[in-house]
């Protein structure tokens, strides 16, 4: 398959691999920022070619991972709510609240339905003009242009009845995160592709300034992961600290006006909790005072239940690059995809259900 | 006929029934005598039918199979097939991969009122179709009618018979080290069509359904003499699934490399879209065979001769250990576990 293929190449892989390793002359750590990334990584077993002195630990960068359990909790009360149709991207369904999941409030009754573009909730909610549709926004910049176009093509045509429960984050506010810890350890970061599409990277250039950290923007086949890291080592070896853009094939430098346009229009820069890690200043994006009328939370009035998961899981120091799933002593054990502890564990991009999906539950000693 | 006719309305039905599905077709009156014989039972054609029996008589000889299953999808009609065809090449193929040639079928109705009986036509003349491609008999069936809303559309359920042809029995114990893994062909196509059709995605080729019937082929490996250790259709789960079960049930690995496992580029790229992996994708047409590695070229030969398994290719083989085991090499040469899909399919996020 065209586009897809070329980027899978065995060999160019290894001889990627092997001039990654002639670079590398002592131990570096790189994050890569995306769900996406990390899956890939495992399937391939990206993390088996590399030299050992470098090791790649996974970003929060999982949109449904780094939800946070109240809005969960407000989906499925809304949910539940006479005459709603909630409408959700298909992997949010099987994400945890407090007292379970979508999937659940929906054998309960409730109309829960699983579309594929945030415009197909604008198509049910013109088919159901007697019914309040809810679409459940979540995501990081990626998702964000389609789910305020959504709201934007809503108010246009006076669509009253659609309204979104908007938990959205940005990725730049959570890197600065985790660069401030102060037991941080990553000293790369391969930036997620699809982020930088929307928003471009010069947002990055003053984080690797500041922090002395070289930012590679990054893609999601396994050639494109090898290079991100062959650029980050090569970087950090020479003691600079760049933002570097071999995902040229997708990615401009100012990114996608259009989709920055309709963004600005309908969203603004608010403060947001992140599941597993906590609150991090005007790290999401929360509908625009002139969308006010669209915004679930203000239609359906107060649902919040702040409660955060607690227990053994351990997702947000994975989701903060602090641990990978297999230190987890409940992975593959007391947490599984059909038993999960935490988010990472359920959802496509989570790092724990990528380990677990393609890896296997490992032998312990113990 | 053309393709228009089948949606016509010749049904000779009481006045004010309408064209679609009522109540009273299920009620043991005259309105279900009369949509049985004008409808159902023409498109079935078996003497075993019309002598209006409550059961069927049946003759065979030796060992038989013998199976069941039930029918659910939506919507009922998709590019290549609807539930009628899936009702009988599903339960021909579970008949097949118990290495028996496929006799007689049951056929058993559940029709929500409101249904267009224009729809039932299409689905019991396919069911007819099917049965006489798949060389099986519909000999005893039942209709029911559930009021609107209590089923989506129409369910249907058909048993099956067979007589067995294995000389020994296929089965997942009969698994051996060494034993090539036989794909029948390229997958995905059927769980990819089901998606295309329900949620509207446009692509711009169209997906087919995979669907059809098995035995044939399967039928082919015995000809030609193939000691078939086991056989295993994909269904639902994909072939990620038919192998993890049968690598549990044998207590042995199977190593497969994904280079060999071909997937049609339109189903590959619905898959990269919507981020699902073509290993777990249902299929309705095809299957693996288990076969000692030093028969794997005689029994492709024999595969190759029947359209769905014209595709046909060894994708991995039988190792001793660790049991249960599944691994695929992947592109760049390293190996992972594949495992059984974790609940129901669901397209991520971005």
């Amino acid at each position: 398959m065209r586009f897809r293929d070329e980027y899978r190449d065995g060999r160019a892989a290894r001889t990627l691999a092997d001039a990654i390793a002639r670079t590398v002359t002592r131990p570096w750590t790189l994050m890569e920022v995306c769900g996406g990334q990390t899956h890939a990584i495992v399937r391939f077993g990206i993390d088996r070619l590399l030299p050992p002195d470098v090791s790649l630990v996974h970003g929060p960068g999982c949109p449904v991972c780094v939800t946070p359990v109240e809005y969960v909790d407000k989906a499925i009360a809304i949910a539940g709510r006479a005459g709603v149709i909630l409408c959700s991207y298909g992997d949010m369904l099987r994400v945890p609240g407090s007292g379970g999941d979508l999937l659940a409030a929906r054998s309960r009754g409730a109309d829960v339905r699983a579309v594929y573009s945030p415009l197909d909730a604008l198509e049910v909610a013109r088919r159901n003009p007697r019914r309040e549709v809810v679409f459940f926004a979540v995501g990081f910049e990626t998702t964000a242009p389609a789910n305020a176009m959504a709201a934007y093509r809503a108010r246009q045509e006076g669509l009253g009845n659609l309204s979104l429960l908007v938990s959205h984050v940005l990725v730049p506010p959570a890197m600065r995160a985790i660069l401030d810890a102060p037991d941080n350890r990553i000293q790369g970061f391969l930036a997620a592709g699809h982020v930088c599409t929307v928003m471009g990277y010069e947002e990055y250039l003053p984080l690797a300034a500041h922090y002395r950290v070289p930012i590679v923007v990054t893609g999601f086949e396994p050639l494109d992961i090898l290079e991100g890291v062959y650029r980050c080592v090569r970087q950090l070896e020479a003691g600079r600290a760049e933002v570097e853009n071999p995902y040229s094939r997708v990615v401009r430098r100012a990114g996608n006006r259009t989709a920055l346009a309709v963004m600005g229009e309908v969203f603004r820069v608010i403060p947001r909790r992140w599941r597993g890690i906590g609150d991090i200043a005007d790290s999401g994006l929360g509908l625009a005072h002139a969308y006010a009328a669209f915004d679930a939370e203000n239609r359906f009035g107060p649902v919040a239940l702040d409660r955060e998961a607690t227990g053994e899981c351990i997702s947000g120091r994975v989701l903060k690059g602090e641990c990978k799933p297999t230190d987890c002593p409940a992975f593959g054990t007391r947490c599984t995809p059909e038993h999960p502890l935490g988010v990472t564990m359920v959802s496509a991009e989570g790092a724990c259900a990528a380990y677990y999906r393609y890896r296997g539950i490992p032998a312990r000693s113990s | 006929m053309s393709r228009d006719d089948d949606f016509r309305l010749t049904c000779p039905l009481p006045a004010g029934a309408g064209d679609t599905v009522q109540l009273a077709h299920g009620g043991g009156g005259r309105a279900m005598a009369r949509l049985i014989d004008a409808l159902i039972r023409p498109a079935f054609a078996d003497a075993e039918l019309d002598r209006r029996h409550d059961g069927a008589l049946l003759a065979l000889d030796g060992p038989a199979a013998f199976t069941t299953d039930s029918y659910v999808v939506r919507p009922l009609v998709f590019p290549g097939g609807d539930i009628g065809t899936l009702a009988v090449h599903g339960t021909v193929n579970d008949l097949a991969m118990c290495g028996a040639r496929p006799r007689y079928l049951s056929v058993g109705l559940i029709l929500e009122e409101g249904l267009p009986l224009a729809v039932l036509r299409r689905v019991v003349a396919s069911m007819g179709a099917a049965a006489t491609a798949s060389g099986v008999r519909l000999v005893t069936g039942d209709t029911k009618v559930v009021e609107r809303g209590k089923a989506d559309g129409l369910f249907i359920n058909t048993a099956g018979i067979g007589q067995v042809v294995a000389p020994v029995p296929v089965g997942p114990a009969g698994v051996e080290p060494g034993d090539a893994v036989i794909l029948s062909g390229d997958i995905g196509r059927h769980g990819m069509a089901i998606m295309a059709a329900r949620e509207g995605f446009g692509f711009e080729t169209v997906i087919e359904s995979d669907c059809a019937p098995l035995a044939e082929a399967v039928l082919a490996l015995f000809a030609a003499g193939v000691t078939v250790h086991c056989l295993r259709d994909l269904t639902r789960g994909g072939l990620a699934s038919a192998l993890v079960e049968i690598a549990e049930a044998a207590g042995r690995a199977i190593g497969i490399d994904e280079a060999a496992i071909p997937v049609a580029d339109h189903v590959l790229a619905a898959c990269e879209l919507l981020g699902l992996d073509p290993l777990q994708v249902a299929n309705e047409g095809r299957f693996v065979a288990f076969v000692p590695g030093a028969e794997a070229e005689r029994a492709l030969g024999a595969l190759r001769c029947h359209a769905p398994a014209s595709g046909a290719v060894v994708i991995g083989a039988v190792k001793e250990a660790p049991a249960g085991e599944v691994t695929c090499r992947g592109a760049l040469g390293v190996e992972r576990i594949i495992d059984m899909l974790s609940g129901e399919q669901l397209p991520r996020i971005c």
